[in-house]
């Protein structure tokens, strides 16, 4: 897909960041048909269409990007657990896009201001990212600063989702970013967009012995699975099937 | 030695006149996002296209469309590479583009300003009905309100978005993602019609 020659590029971080836009891409497009209006349909088909692409092209920097979308293994997966969480109620799917987009907009932003081999896609994708951040936002502030129910249910799935926001910050071997200062501006920014939208910072850890903190490097929620069976499924019973 | 300077350009210029295949009122040229045209031999042709948006799923039948018409130009070989950088930006959108975008009923996208900051927009809930007619114009594209997270969203200095049908610069937006990536789904408050926006990246 890029010009970028594959020999610099590093594949461990390639595959990191890949693979959470390709399994957020994949749950995002789990709302095709089911999501609550029509505007909403679009909006998260569009967003899973930037990640499919952003992953397209960090995959193609490590390999075959068919081969390591559809016939790898679980454990050879490293995304985050957060984004491999399921989609839950619409609150959650705002929860998990707010904890994330907020994460890649700040990451790709440094990265694009950079010289790295990532530095094209990720100024590319920075600006696409920053409608992502800028829906998820405008969500979090409807649903929290909303009806009674609608603001029991985000702060629930803010409070759900939190235990897997301390793993973004696990330094990705091969990605020149401070992340002590990326997570101090991720904490600023999730807290002020929560307390506009009347919620609290949850509190609990955010990651835990069992729970996070090893997406990247293979071990994954049980959710994942099942996930990943379905996405695989057609590739893997039809071998080399084209259009 | 093979120059072939003046045949660049001419093969240049062929494959801007290829249309868009989402947006055919417009030409690759036009959309700015055929790169270059490098000629290696006197029937062999590199082309450097730039997608829209990372996932833009039009890029593969550009790529055809631009080969096939270059092949009927009597090039054997025809290579189209994807490149990322610089990115493509709606700045790139030429003003022929952008009248013929207008007249088909999409609303161009506006100038960005140089250097934009972080964009964020967060503009008030719905449920403040007080305020509702000004959130409506207030809550614009994030690419283009370089306004801090602080409410409400700056309005002042930025351009409306016009209605392209009947021009009025009252509109408000129904949601930030519409037929395609790279619009958003607005309504004209003055003549009631909604309509598409290429916004601003």
């Amino acid at each position: 897909m890029t010009a970028t020659g594959p020999a610099t590029v590093p594949v461990t971080a390639a595959l990191a960041l890949g693979d959470d836009a390709l399994v957020l891409s994949h749950r995002l497009g789990e709302w095709a048909g089911h999501a609550p209006v029509l505007e909403e349909e679009v909006a998260l088909a569009n967003i899973a269409l930037d990640l499919l692409g952003q992953a397209r092209v960090l995959l193609s920097l490590a390999g075959d990007e068919d081969e390591l979308a559809y016939l790898r293994e679980e454990r050879a997966f490293c995304n985050l657990q957060l984004v491999e969480q399921p989609n839950g109620d619409f609150a959650h799917t705002i929860a998990r896009q707010l904890y994330f987009s907020t994460y890649q907009h700040l990451l790709y932003a440094d990265l694009a201001a950079g010289d790295g081999p990532f530095a094209p896609l990720a100024a590319k994708a920075v600006k696409e990212v920053a409608y992502h951040r800028d829906h998820a936002e405008q969500w979090t502030l409807r649903l929290g600063d909303g009806t009674e129910t609608s603001h029991e249910r985000m702060a629930r799935a803010c409070a759900a989702l939190w235990r897997y926001t301390g793993e973004m910050f696990q330094p990705v071997e091969g990605l020149a970013a401070d992340w002590t200062r990326l997570e101090e501006r991720w904490l600023e920014s999730v807290t002020e967009v929560l307390t506009r939208a009347t919620l609290t910072l949850p509190e609990g850890p955010r990651t835990g012995a069992w729970s996070a903190g090893a997406g990247r490097q293979g071990l994954h929620t049980e959710p994942f699975g099942r996930m990943l069976a379905e996405m695989q499924h057609l590739h893997r019973s039809h071998p080399g099937a084209t259009w | 030695m093979v120059t072939g300077t003046a045949l660049e350009a001419e093969l240049l210029e062929l494959a801007g006149s290829v249309p868009d295949p989402e947006l055919p009122v417009l030409t690759l040229r036009e959309l700015g996002v055929l790169r270059a045209v490098h000629l290696h031999d006197t029937d062999a042709v590199e082309v450097d296209l730039t997608p829209t948006y990372t996932g833009c799923p039009a890029i593969e039948t550009m790529s055809v469309d631009i080969e096939r018409v270059l092949r009927a130009h009597g090039m054997r070989e025809v290579t189209v590479r994807t490149v990322l950088s610089p990115a493509w930006s709606t700045d790139d959108i030429t003003p022929e583009g952008r009248e013929k975008l207008r007249e088909f009923g999409i609303a161009p996208p506006r100038t960005r300003r140089a250097a934009d900051p972080v964009p964020l927009t967060l503009g008030p809930t719905r449920t403040r009905t007080t305020t509702t007619a000004t959130n409506a114009t207030a809550a614009t594209d994030p690419a283009m309100d370089a306004g801090t997270s602080a409410s409400p969203p700056p309005t002042s200095g930025t351009e409306p978005v016009r209605c392209p049908h009947c021009g009025s610069a009252d509109t408000e937006l129904l949601s930030r993602f519409s037929s395609t990536a790279c619009k958003a789904l607005r309504r004209c408050l003055g003549c009631r019609e909604p309509f598409d926006h290429f916004k601003e990246l």
